[in-house]
């Protein structure tokens, strides 16, 4: 199942190829503690600094060959935690273990390694590539940093450009002003694939791309991940398409893990009244069953001020006197099923009584 | 209220919106964009119709034109188009300002660009009433109030007195809505309202609006990229590709036995946990150029089904049931 040892471009590299080392119960990719706070305000004079609590104290882990998705409302901290990982923004405290060596630490992985086995994909196509570089330059750009010689970097551009479905002899000297929106995002693919990572952070990579477009570049992901024996921390907003293609799914509210688990356990019996929100929110596809009742009011809270206790009791229709009080942490609810809240048995069976009715935030 | 009611009862059963032969073409120096090539359509009053399309099929530039807000030096239009039985391509500048608003209003995708970021919201909508229906600016404030009580905005005194960047997303969307229904329009255009919204809060303001033109008996068409939205929202729906409309319905006979090949490709090659581990049925290819449109049908080079005729001719609208009709030459393939 795991071809990870053999240089799956299959010609000669000077590259390092990736190795697994610790097996496959080693996690490839281990977080713990990490935060990030944006102060906005600095403190004086009896004020205290205002901050944005960002990411708050996130750990999970990354199984090797899975695909992992991360769910939540803008504000969450999802796009702000895959920018932690690959270190676009370095953390205020937190590790990273990727698979078993501590990155940036002595005797660890170094940034410059770890970089190389996880890229990322971004939701703006255009944006993420260099204008005046061809489709074929920017993809042969990493493997020559990292010290690929120039004609090889450039086969293997070709090569990959293959791969993701456009022909090298059309495409490798165009521009990307000259691309479609999914045309980019395959050849995004395409130069994050060209360092040979074992994990991909796929940001919204689909989010923007038109509906019959979006469905190709799930497939060529899907066909890629078989390959290549990729690993994918997949983000989105959109919880079918998250549901279809990710095994387990991560859900964060306000910069913290709501609700972790394996991808029909939690989308069957979610156990966190947010998550259980999120999914009864999806709009319907059954025009007879069209939805009657918001399931949450108000808009999901800036992360400047944090309320009291869980941060989701301000929302929560379940809440009862403890939640205002303290913050629950994320505890096993299920197998290999966490999540953090108070009332999770009750919500997973459906017994936990309406108490509050929902009060706007203003 | 009643006086109004008066005045439109004999045209009552006349459609609010018919459109007929509509194109639009955007000129430029070095090439022309066919945006819309010949679009029909006729909205009832009291009916919510969703034109479901993506990017480039030209269901914006359809809406924009109901108001007549394209730029008129690079815009060519041909065809009829006419709301509450005035022509509004012919329409002065005068009269299009009175029917701005008064007949026909818009809301829009990032509701943070339709406020002026210096005046309070509650300024803003006194304002708009007062502009049009010539009150007094305390009039207008108390009719801004009871209309943030309509979009239903908590403690809606205060929030009279916010400036825009002060609401969160969702807040100001009901905001604009508050403003869109200011001098009480009779068809509410709305582009893309819910896209940039959160899903918990996306879901909040569809059934809002669903309630607002039950209560108000508006007539609503409805801009979306999202087949979802459309199945909440209307109650017929009119898919457009390459600046046509290829397939229209009630929402039932659109989401549940669509015939147009790219209805059929649209509701296939959704992503939904059903299919998991399988292969997702894309539409191959990409939505055509609308510089450069294929002279028979737009879909023709995506299509599965389709044979030499569909490249050569444009194809007519076939009625499948009622008002259910597809532009396909090739409707006896998609049969269930």
């Amino acid at each position: 199942m795991m071809k990870l040892e053999q240089n799956s471009l299959g010609m000669a590299s000077t590259v390092l190829p990736s190795r697994d080392r610790g097996g496959l119960a080693q996690p490839l990719l281990s977080v713990r503690g990490l935060h990030k706070h944006f102060i906005i305000q600095k403190s004086g004079f009896g004020q205290q600094a205002k901050r944005v609590h960002a990411v708050d104290g996130v750990d999970f882990d990354v199984m090797k060959g899975e695909t992992l998705g991360i769910v939540g409302e803008s504000g969450c901290g999802k796009s702000t935690t895959a920018r932690l990982l690959m270190r676009l923004l370095t953390p205020d405290s937190g590790e990273l273990v990727f698979d078993g060596d501590t990155v940036g630490a002595r005797g660890g992985i170094s940034l410059r390694e770890m970089r190389r086995q996880v890229q990322m994909v971004f939701q703006n196509s255009y944006a993420s590539l260099n204008p005046r570089m061809s489709i074929e330059d920017s993809i042969a750009f990493g493997p020559e940093v990292h010290g690929l010689k120039r004609t090889e970097a450039r086969k293997r551009a070709r090569k990959l450009l293959d791969q993701v479905g456009l022909a090298p002899n059309l495409y490798a000297n165009r521009y990307p002003h000259e691309l479609s929106g999914g045309q980019r995002q395959r050849v995004n693919i395409a130069r994050a694939l060209a360092l040979e990572p074992r994990l991909m952070i796929l940001d919204e990579a689909v989010s923007a791309l038109d509906k019959s477009v979006e469905a190709q570049v799930l497939n060529l992901l899907v066909d890629l991940k078989q390959e290549y024996g990729l690993t994918y921390l997949f983000i989105s907003h959109d919880l079918n398409v998250v549901r279809y293609i990710s095994d387990r799914v991560m859900v964060m509210y306000l910069g913290k893990v709501a609700e972790m688990g394996d991808t029909e356990a939690l989308y069957e019996a979610p156990a966190h009244p947010y998550t259980k929100a999120l999914i009864s929110a999806m709009p319907s596809m059954d025009p007879n069953q069209r939805t009657s009742k918001a399931p949450l009011a108000g808009d999901p809270p800036n992360p400047i001020d944090l309320p009291q206790g869980c941060r989701f009791s301000p929302r929560c229709p379940v809440a009862i006197d403890a939640c205002h009080i303290e913050e629950p942490p994320l505890a096993p609810c299920g197998e290999k099923h966490s999540t953090a809240c108070l009332r999770a048995e009750a919500v997973m069976h459906d017994r936990a009584q309406v108490i509050a009715t929902n009060q706007e935030l203003s | 209220m009643n006086q109004t009611a008066e005045i439109v009862a004999p045209q009552q059963d006349q459609p609010l919106v018919q459109v007929s032969g509509l194109e639009v073409r955007f000129k430029s120096p070095d090439r022309t964009v066919h945006a819309v090539n010949g679009v029909d359509l006729t909205l009832k009053r009291g009916e919510i119709l969703t034109i479901l399309g993506e990017s480039g099929s030209g269901k914006s530039v359809t809406l924009r034109t109901l108001m007549r807000l394209l730029p008129e030096r690079r815009t060519q239009l041909k065809g009829q188009v006419s709301v509450d039985g005035r022509d509004v391509l012919a329409m002065p500048q005068r009269e299009l300002r009175r029917f701005r608003g008064r007949t026909a209003a818009m809301i829009f995708q990032e509701p943070m660009l339709a406020f002026d970021p210096v005046f309070t919201i509650g300024q803003q909508i006194a304002e708009t009433v007062c502009r049009h229906e010539g009150v007094s600016h305390k009039e207008g404030l108390a009719r801004a109030l009871e209309l943030f009580e309509l979009v239903r905005i908590p403690s809606a005194r205060r929030r009279l007195a916010n400036y825009p960047h002060e609401l969160s997303g969702g807040m100001s969307q009901r905001a604009m809505i508050a403003l869109a229904l200011s001098c009480r329009p009779r068809l509410l255009l709305a582009d893309e309202p819910t896209t940039a919204l959160d899903a918990t809060v996306q879901i909040q303001i569809l059934l809002l609006l669903r309630e607002l033109q039950r209560e108000l008996d508006m007539s609503v068409i409805f801009v979306t990229h999202d087949m979802g939205v459309a199945n909440e929202i209307s109650d017929r729906i009119a898919v457009m590709y390459g600046g046509r409309i290829v397939e229209t319905g009630k929402v039932g006979e659109i989401i549940a036995q669509p015939r147009h090949p790219y209805t059929l490709g649209l509701m296939n090659s959704r992503a939904s946990g059903e299919l998991k581990g399988q292969r997702l049925e894309a539409i191959p290819g990409s939505p055509p150029d609308l510089a450069t449109l294929p002279s028979g049908c737009a879909f023709a080079p995506r299509c599965p089904y389709a044979i030499d005729t569909c490249h050569d001719s444009v194809p007519i609208a076939h009625t499948i049931e009622g008002q259910h009709w597809a532009a396909c030459h090739r409707l006896e393939q998609t049969q269930p």
